[in-house]
């Protein structure tokens, strides 16, 4: 009995140690002195990884992948396409969710975060309706189809974004921007399956999923690789590019506090 | 070499798909750093005036 009792005790001191942890972790993510510190160690890893695996990922996309049996060399524009759509949805699953947690939390990072990832996500969802456009042209036909339900949701996509940023744009007060802007993000979620989802409920001009389904991806392991390593480089990328506006970010925010003015003084001294 | 420009008779596709990512990757870039660059810089100005004439609040007991 002792025996289990010490071992239990154990267990708890445990969890209790790792719960202690991550509430510091929680509250340290909550400074904006420690963010922007984070912010701006990690980000020249991200920049120096995306460089590395676009280049390369470009590099096998465009050279070392075999050409398509049906599309010839024309299927290439997957390695650009499929790694933006992604990443636009990444995008806002980054910002509903960090919305969601300064909804909740009343965590000004939190809202910092999601502010600094529209902007970026509303731009790859650009980029993954006109490279799905230019590949729509020589494979269906047509550059666009309004009845697509796919192309329909992923334009409703880049509307949410635009949507959040105008709404954000509209208050003068910063924490009544933050929250209304947040429910619109956190509401927005429910596009996110349906545009994963579309190409099998409507089946309409769109193709199906190639990699993200249950069973084998549809596609060969040397068509396959260079399109890893795109979503790899394009992920880095995104998390290059929120670090640093995630530092604008707080520097617009707290412009006016001692830390920022301590910084600016370390930096220039 | 030619043959790899023409990509199999899909050259204008695919050249310009690639043309315009590099081109949205590249403004992104830029746009982030700039947007960095404006804070700071903002930063820098208002710090200066603001903070350092700024009194530390006393709240008065009574």
């Amino acid at each position: 009995m002792a025996f289990i009792r010490h071992n239990l005790v154990r267990i708890v001191n445990a969890i209790s140690l790792l719960n202690t942890n991550f509430w510091r972790w929680f509250h340290q993510l909550a400074s904006p002195p420690h963010v922007f510190a984070l912010a701006g160690r990690v980000c020249p890893w991200f920049a120096g990884l995306a460089i590395i695996f676009l280049v390369a990922g470009t590099y096998g996309g465009l050279v070392l992948a075999p050409a398509d049996y049906l599309q010839g060399d024309g299927f290439r524009i997957i390695y650009v396409h499929v790694p933006s759509a992604y990443l636009g949805m990444l995008a806002y699953m980054v910002m509903a969710s960090s919305a969601a947690i300064g909804f909740i939390w009343r965590m000004k990072m939190a809202h910092g975060l999601a502010v600094s990832a529209a902007p970026l996500g509303a731009w790859f969802t650009v980029l993954a309706l006109v490279t799905g456009g230019i590949w729509g042209k020589p494979m269906w036909g047509t550059y666009w189809q309004w009845a697509d339900a796919r192309l329909m949701s992923e334009l409703m996509l880049l509307f949410l974004f635009l949507g959040y940023m105008v709404l954000r744009a509209s208050f003068d007060d910063r924490d009544k921007a933050d929250r209304i802007s947040a429910i619109l993000a956190v509401v927005g979620v429910i596009n996110i399956p349906i545009i994963h989802y579309s190409v099998e409920w409507w089946s309409t001009l769109h193709q199906g999923p190639t990699i993200a389904k249950l069973d084998e991806p549809s596609i060969t392991m040397d068509m396959l690789m260079p399109l890893l390593i795109m979503i790899i480089g394009f992920t880095a990328f995104f998390g290059w590019l929120l670090c640093k506006r995630l530092q604008g970010e707080i520097l617009k925010r707290e412009r006016q506090t001692r830390w920022v003015d301590g910084l600016i003084k370390g930096r220039t001294a | 070499m030619m043959e790899f420009m023409l990509m199999g008779g899909y050259a204008g596709y695919v050249w310009s798909a690639y043309g315009i990512t590099m081109l949205v990757l590249v403004a992104n870039v830029w746009m982030a750093y700039r947007f960095h660059a404006k804070w700071l810089k903002r930063a820098q100005e208002e710090g200066m005036t603001k903070v350092s004439t700024r009194q530390p609040r006393v709240r008065r007991i009574s």
